[in-house]
């Protein structure tokens, strides 16, 4: 089962190496949208910066993770149902969407640092708090996105489908991020709140497991 | 599902609900004075709306177990009246609102989480009308049913204890998110009780009616299966 689950991964990075078109695509959206908030926007406050933030992200994951299951034709899906089983398939996408949606949110935190001035008080926590928080939506993403390839839809339905559930994360995120900026938390607060990303993480991979096999099959 | 005797037994409860609900005496607590009475409309509609809701789920578990056109109708009709419940709920809170809290919506924790509730729903009534295969309707249908379902329900159970909220059972208050159960007063858990089977067996009711009307249509689907 680890093996097939790296063999799809190491497929789905190899692609990404030699199809450089889309991940460029990506990283131009992020630099193009980030530019336009630099342009109306100069030196925004603290609390501005962080709701910026992360409504790029929400939108950057939009972008990059609705492709992982759109850009797999008809008879590619076939080809797979063939080698490998449901949840092999699934876990090596996760997998694939939380790396992928990594290197975007540090990319886009980068461009944000250089274009839009570092608030932050605390940098080293809330890179660690991007990290987390990049690895929620990408899970809750990838099955939407599967839901969505699935219904023959283009990405406006996922954003229909995703933005409400994403809502509570990224309501969580928000609320977590303001420790780096200098914002004292109750006592267990920020352990709380932490946990209860990871605890939803945890519950979004269960159900994204349980639930593909279901797509899958047609 | 067409024997008679729970309809009734709906009828009855919510005429009391109705009378007893104006007319008992109602302890006057703070700024809510005679407004409490709306606790027999509103707060059932979100029990209701849980129920209906969660039967909803179920429907759709089964569904995907075995797939039946007709539990993707029973699914998605009481999807559909629980929907019905949630903005009845949001209606019967916002004038209950304007009169304590000064304006229809003040941005409370639970008011967001309704919103967002809502627009989740509304986004699985998007998703069945845009697909057109039927079998794959109800297919992805009950997928999404069931995902934002139980990402739903951490929302409205985890996130309103966390934060300070205008409605009982905030940080720092005493009680489920829902209505602080030891508050209630004697006379009042007399009809707020009843008021809460009366709104869910009408909910079925409803739900159960729309289901008749959606199984006549797909009549020919169903039976060439």
């Amino acid at each position: 089962m680890i093996k097939s689950i790296f063999a799809l991964l190491k497929k789905d990075l190899l692609l990404e190496f030699r199809q450089q078109h889309s991940f460029y695509g990506i990283l131009l959206y992020i630099a193009s949208t980030i530019f336009v908030l630099y342009l109306s926007i100069n030196n925004p406050e603290g609390d501005v910066w962080n709701g910026l933030f992360w409504i790029i992200q929400l939108f950057v994951c939009v972008n990059a993770v609705a492709k992982s299951f759109l850009q797999e034709s008809k008879g590619r899906m076939l080809y797979f149902y063939t080698i490998s089983g449901a949840k092999e398939f699934i876990i090596a996408k996760l997998i694939y969407n939380i790396l992928l949606m990594l290197i975007m949110s540090l990319l886009s935190l980068g461009l944000f640092f250089i274009l839009l001035k570092n608030p932050l008080d605390n940098t080293l926590q809330f890179i660690g708090i991007v990290c987390i928080g990049g690895i929620s939506i990408s899970l809750v993403f990838t099955l939407l996105a599967a839901i969505a390839a699935k219904a023959q839809q283009n990405a406006a339905l996922m954003a229909i489908m995703g933005f409400p559930l994403i809502i509570p994360q990224l309501l969580l995120l928000i609320r977590l991020s303001k420790v780096a900026f200098g914002e004292i938390f109750r006592e267990g607060a920020l352990l709380q709140l932490s946990l209860l990303i990871v605890g939803l993480d945890i519950m979004v991979i269960a159900l994204s497991i349980i639930l593909f096999p279901f797509l899958w099959k047609d | 599902m067409r024997k008679s005797w729970w309809k009734i037994l709906a009828a009855v409860l919510l005429i009391y609900t109705f009378t007893a609900g104006f007319l008992i005496k109602v302890p006057l607590i703070g700024n809510l004075k005679e407004t409490i009475r709306n606790l027999f409309f509103h707060v059932p509609m979100w029990f209701g709306q849980i129920i209906l809701l969660t039967t909803s789920l179920v429907y759709s578990i089964l569904y995907l177990r075995k797939p039946d056109l007709r539990r993707d109708i029973y699914a998605s009709c009481f999807a559909k009246t629980g929907i019905l419940m949630g903005i009845l709920g949001l209606i019967t809170g916002a004038i209950w609102a304007t009169y304590t809290w000064g304006e229809p919506w003040s941005n409370d924790p639970k008011q967001i989480g309704v919103a967002i509730a809502l627009l989740i729903y509304f986004a699985y009534l998007v998703l069945r009308n845009a697909i057109t295969d039927i079998d794959k309707r109800a297919k992805i249908s009950a997928v999404y049913n069931i995902f934002a379902y139980f990402i739903y329900l951490p929302l409205i159970m985890i996130l309103p204890r966390l934060v300070e909220s205008l409605h009982p059972g905030g940080k720092g208050v005493e009680g489920n998110p829902g209505l602080n159960g030891a508050d209630l007063d004697a006379t009042m858990r007399l009809v707020f009780w009843p008021a809460v089977i009366g709104w869910t067996l009408l909910g079925t009711w409803i739900t159960t009616l729309n289901i008749r009307i959606y199984l006549i249509r797909d009549k020919n689907l169903l039976n060439a299966k």
